[in-house]
């Protein structure tokens, strides 16, 4: 891929990102961080990537760490999102919750 | 031995990348309804999974023994923490997770300039230029971030930390950051590892003094500046690699990440500079809340609190941090349900940074089953104060005080505020008089329509619902 190319992509994708996160309500904000969050996760390819042509016992360690870090990144990220969006489906039954009797 | 099937950056490898960026695409866009924001999560992962599997068949991806450990680790840990944290605790999450990301994209860097070196031959600067500021922002971020987490999860002090000469030191490592990358640019027929790992190291130091003289309220806002940081860095990385699935999701995680960081700053009538250069450091009498003067307030107890909101038409409540760390949701929402009972009206405001990051309340409030319906933004609750019976705030502060209205001199001037003081009556649940975030008296608490409930939130709202039933 030619220099340019990327830089084009690049600034379309900026692009894309800015129209469709503007319209996201207020409520969903903290969703939707932890959720681009989990999206910057996938920089555990390039990991991936460079582990495959590691050569000396640092670049294994190096390599290692951050496919570690990236799926840290990537596996919290989406499972932490999903939890926090649990919260908004509606349940079947709200629950008379914990600490009933609150009294002196 | 799996066999390679997939030559990097060609067509069928690149097909696959626009699937998953696509669904990357596709997923945050349903994230913006509350009824497909689920869906939308899993489809986002979805587009990882591809991502993932398309980049384990690319020729020349091996040593699977590490890769195999790398995501065994990975994957444990992550799946642990976001089983165990508590809801109260995302903001910090959010700031580990953006960490490690960081953290990786600066490893990255680390490992593909050795490789350069290793090869012995000239690295071009459209390779070298995305390394290095992969690097430098990567560092930054996963130093910055940490800091970020350890401030929330009260490891270190959430006061601004301030470290004499501050700026000047910033600004120093900061040329000698670029001054090193120049040298390292210039010199690409040999780079010099021990420069870069200067410059890895800089950048860190770097991150650690931008993040420690931020106070804990300016957190958000912070993490959200870290998570586009990363975001870039990751997409500096794709250049780097001539990867197009790192280069659009890094790049829409780096959009997303500026809007968040700008509305958030905007919330709290700050610039983003502002937060980072400017702590609320010149605000009087920080300190450990052992206010000079007691200045004249109502106190209450649970059952008069309990009478003033039973006997009222509607009922307003306002949660702050206060709730959030009390953990009083569910009890507040008690307290709801009890009046609701009684035919009082009840709505809850939520100011747009309440808690820590904006919509966190909500979230809160949805954990323990607020209708969505009551859940009402500042706009729209501000012109119904003045026929609100009783506003009760519980946990929250800063976002209360009128001075923001009425005091032209004070920090927070201009800060946009629930007008609980336009109520008829206000109660006010709180701990002690101490100061908020940032570090200023709150003149609704003196007012004479203000009583004051001094508790944990959660003991006194579950107090106060056990005493409307006993009525």
């Amino acid at each position: 891929m030619s220099l340019m190319t990327e830089i084009t992509i690049f600034v379309l994708a900026a692009f894309v990102g800015f129209e469709v996160i503007s319209k996201v309500p207020t409520t969903l904000h903290t969703p939707l961080m932890s959720q681009t969050n989990a999206i910057h996760g996938i920089v555990m390819l390039g990991g991936l990537i460079v582990v495959g042509y590691a050569n000396d016992p640092l670049e294994y360690v190096i390599g290692t760490i951050a496919i570690a870090f990236g799926a840290i990144n990537i596996v919290g990220g989406f499972m932490v999102t999903d939890r926090m969006l649990g919260m908004f489906s509606k349940k079947p039954k709200p629950k008379a919750d914990a600490d009933g009797k609150g009294g002196s | 031995m799996i066999e390679a099937v997939l030559k990097p950056g060609g067509d069928a490898a690149t097909a696959l990348y626009i699937v998953a960026f696509s669904l990357f695409i596709l997923g945050v866009k349903r994230g913006t309804h509350p009824t497909t924001a689920k869906q939308g999560n899993l489809v986002a992962a979805f587009g990882m999974a591809v991502a993932v599997v398309t980049t384990l068949l690319l020729d020349g991806v091996g040593n699977w023994g590490l890769i195999a450990l790398g995501l065994g680790i990975g994957t444990a840990v992550g799946v642990t923490a976001s089983v165990r944290v508590k809801m109260t605790e995302m903001p910090q999450m959010v700031a580990l997770y953006n960490g490690v990301g960081g953290g990786a994209v600066a490893l990255i860097a680390w490992s593909e300039i050795r490789h350069g070196i290793s090869l012995g031959e000239t690295i071009p600067l459209d390779t070298l230029i995305p390394v290095l500021f992969a690097a430098v922002v990567g560092s930054v971020s996963f130093w910055g971030s940490n800091i970020a987490f350890a401030k929330l999860q009260d490891l270190i002090p959430t006061r601004p930390l301030a470290v004499p000469g501050q700026q000047a030191i910033n600004v120093v490592l900061l040329i000698g950051i670029l001054v090193a990358c120049t040298d390292i640019a210039i010199n690409n027929d040999d780079p010099s590892q021990a420069i870069f790992i200067a410059v890895l190291l800089a950048a860190g130091l770097l991150g650690n003094l931008v993040v420690l003289p931020i106070g804990g309220a300016d957190m958000p806002v912070v993490i959200s500046l870290l998570n586009a940081f990363t975001g870039l860095s990751a997409a500096a990385a794709g250049f780097a690699l001539d990867n197009v699935a790192l280069i659009v999701a890094g790049t829409l995680v780096g959009s997303s990440g500026t809007i968040l960081t700008m509305e958030m700053a905007t919330a709290m009538n700050r610039s983003v500079a502002n937060v980072l250069f400017a702590g609320f450091g010149g605000a009087p009498a920080g300190g450990a809340g052992g206010s000079t003067e007691e200045r004249p307030h109502v106190s209450i107890g649970a059952q008069d609190a309990a009478i003033k909101l039973a006997y009222a038409d509607s009922v307003v409540i306002v949660p702050g941090y206060g709730l959030a760390v009390a953990q009083a949701q569910h009890a507040i929402k008690e307290v709801g349900d009890e009046l609701e009972k009684r035919g009082v009206t009840v709505n809850y405001a939520i100011h747009p940074v309440a808690g820590r990051m904006p919509g966190h309340m909500n979230v809160l409030l949805a954990e323990a089953d607020v209708p969505y319906e009551q859940l009402k933004e500042m706009e729209e609750i501000n012109p119904e104060m003045p026929r609100t019976d009783v506003a009760v705030v519980v946990g929250a502060n800063d976002v209360t005080n009128p001075a923001a209205k009425n005091d032209p001199n004070s920090p927070i001037a201009g800060m946009p505020i629930i007008e609980v003081d336009q109520a008829q009556q206000v109660i006010v649940i709180k701990r002690s008089l101490s100061p908020g975030f940032a570090g200023i008296d709150n003149d609704l608490f003196y007012e004479s329509n203000t009583s004051m409930l001094f508790d944990d939130a959660k003991k006194a709202a579950a107090d106060i619902a056990a005493e409307i039933q006993n009525l």
